[in-house]
């Protein structure tokens, strides 16, 4: 594997992280955001891939693993968070959980 | 490896774009499949066959799985049915099912050529992979036991529903929102029965 393509890849990897970058910032619906976390995740371990086959290591490989098992936690920690939210407040808005607001500052 | 490579991230690109601008999360969940997936072809074209795998089995498998579930549970309406039928029209998977093809195209395309290792790239197998895992990452295979070890124990604590249970003193009339959580007082039901 070239240099070049290497550099072709991780301009890849780039744009999904940036799409999924932008998709935490835009959207309001907490199961978009948890999606475009999993795109940023997903972009980091494309970049480990590319790095591991430009050297032709498995380390790179190793470390997709370990992202894949943080992924999983994460998911099921969120997704659970995810279910609570829709049971006490009704909404999946970020914008309308509003308890954690100082009240002075609210007003 | 090239037209490979390119025809994937492209779809790859696309298929993410769709899913950060979709509105309803099934569409976006389709498509960010689809993205899993070419990324999947990226990795097969980078050399990395186990990943490849992994990434269609555990990504697209389970959690996308897990996320549809997740959808479905928060969807338990009155109009479920109707949504359903929605859901089916062709307008939803025509999309997620051409950026597929293509990629099955490609996935037959590399079959049919017949020689694995026509790839030209030096693949590293799972071989190599796992005499590393166990090798000099075994530490890091043991803490990564313990994180999903949290992350069940925290998933099941947070996804346990508490009963909210009013004080009969402390009961006000209705004011409609429901959110006066000063006012209710959380037990278990067990602790209620002491």
């Amino acid at each position: 594997m070239t240099a070049m393509n290497a550099q072709l890849v991780l301009i890849v990897a780039a744009i999904l992280f940036i799409l999924g970058l932008f998709g935490v910032l835009t959207r309001k619906n907490v199961i978009f955001m948890l999606l475009s976390i999993e795109i940023m995740l997903n972009a980091a371990g494309l970049a480990f891939i590319a790095a591991g086959a430009r050297w032709g290591q498995p380390d790179g490989q190793i470390m997709f693993l370990f992202i894949l098992a943080m992924t999983a936690s994460e998911v099921s920690v969120g997704l659970a968070l995810v279910l609570q939210i829709q049971h006490q407040h009704k909404t999946l808005d970020v914008g309308k959980l509003t308890q954690l607001r100082d009240e002075a500052v609210a007003d | 490896m090239n037209l490979l490579f390119y025809i994937s991230s492209a779809i790859a690109i696309i298929a993410t774009f769709m899913v950060i601008t979709r509105y309803h999360p099934i569409h976006a969940l389709l498509y960010l499949v689809a993205s899993f997936l070419s990324v999947a072809m990226i990795f097969l074209s980078l050399g990395a066959p186990f990943i490849a795998a992994l990434e269609v089995i555990i990504y697209a498998g389970a959690i996308m799985v897990l996320f549809i579930f997740v959808v479905m549970m928060l969807n338990l309406g009155d109009d479920t049915a109707k949504q359903e039928k929605q859901w089916l029209t062709a307008k939803v998977w025509l999309g997620p099912s051409v950026l597929v093809v293509i990629l099955l195209g490609e996935l037959i395309w590399l079959i049919l050529k017949g020689n694995p290792s026509s790839v030209e790239i030096s693949v590293v197998d799972a071989r190599k992979v796992s005499a590393a895992l166990y090798g000099k990452y075994v530490v890091a295979v043991e803490m990564i036991g313990f994180l999903l070890m949290a992350g069940i124990v925290g998933a099941a604590h947070i996804g346990k529903h508490h009963r909210k249970l009013t004080h009969r003193f402390l009961a006000e009339p209705q004011n409609g929102n429901g959110a006066d959580a000063i006012q209710e007082i959380q037990k278990e039901p067990l602790e209620t029965v002491n």
